[in-house]
């Protein structure tokens, strides 16, 4: 009767760090997936909302908005929300392909991830090029 | 207490947003490409270019169903994040109100944008 003597309850940790854990690739991709979506909710929509609005006013608007968007600060901007929806777009590609059952298994799944979060950073560099 | 038969409850909202979300982020992606595709065809876009595409009907038209996908994928994804993150109901409820208010406000400043007095 020795097996019942034992706590049924193995001692486990209470809770788990998500920043002591390495994360797996993927992981990095489903998480950036829900911040970036976060970010074009808070930041990109307005910013959205108030580009076509000044663009599309008058000349004189649409000339303003040029000149704003030429501030640095405005181009580190425009630049993480470009990040955020190039980024958000391909790792909702890579949820509609995994929905089809396309790229299930764990390798590649993993070069996916790999896939959607480097070709993400390589759009960006090309908007930051045309942004400088 | 577990009873021995047991049916899977919920208010089931949760397929129609699963494929409510997928929906709007085909349209959205669709919407994306065209003014990418506008965009590289005239090689930047000018006021005029601008203005003149945003004269068009059908431009207006599908920039309205982009802007309504928008609204709604930001709904459910916004909605996620409270339903994992906000522990308290009140506090939960009272950010989605606000988030619900917010968008829209978003959604009637698209009208406005589209077909409002110039």
């Amino acid at each position: 009767m020795a097996a019942l003597d034992r706590p049924v309850v193995k001692p486990r940790p209470v809770y788990l760090n998500l920043l002591a854990i390495r994360q797996p690739l993927a992981a990095v991709v489903s998480i950036l997936h829900r911040a970036s979506g976060a970010l074009l909710f808070l930041v990109g929509i307005p910013a959205l909302l108030w580009s076509v609005e000044a663009s599309l006013v008058s000349p004189e608007t649409f000339g303003q908005w040029k000149a704003v968007m030429r501030h640095p600060v405005a181009k580190l901007v425009a630049l993480v929300l470009a990040w955020a929806y190039i980024h958000h777009l391909l790792a909702g590609l890579r949820h509609l392909a995994l929905d089809l059952h396309v790229g299930l298994d764990l390798p590649s799944a993993r070069r996916s991830a790999a896939f959607v979060f480097v070709l993400g950073l390589l759009l960006t560099l090309l908007v930051a090029v045309r942004l400088w | 207490m577990v009873t021995s038969v047991q049916r899977a409850g919920g208010a089931h909202y949760g397929w129609r947003d699963w494929l409510s979300q997928r929906i709007t982020a085909v349209i959205m992606l669709l919407y994306t490409l065209l003014i990418l595709g506008v965009v590289l065809w005239n090689g930047g876009l000018d006021y005029t270019t601008w203005t003149r595409l945003f004269a068009g009907g059908a431009f207006r038209l599908a920039t309205f169903l982009f802007m309504v996908a928008l609204m709604l994928h930001a709904w459910v994804g916004v909605r996620n994040i409270t339903m994992d993150y906000l522990k308290v109901a009140w506090v939960r409820l009272s950010v989605q109100v606000a988030v619900i208010c917010v968008l829209v406000v978003y959604a009637g400043w698209t009208l406005a944008l589209l077909w409002g007095a110039p």
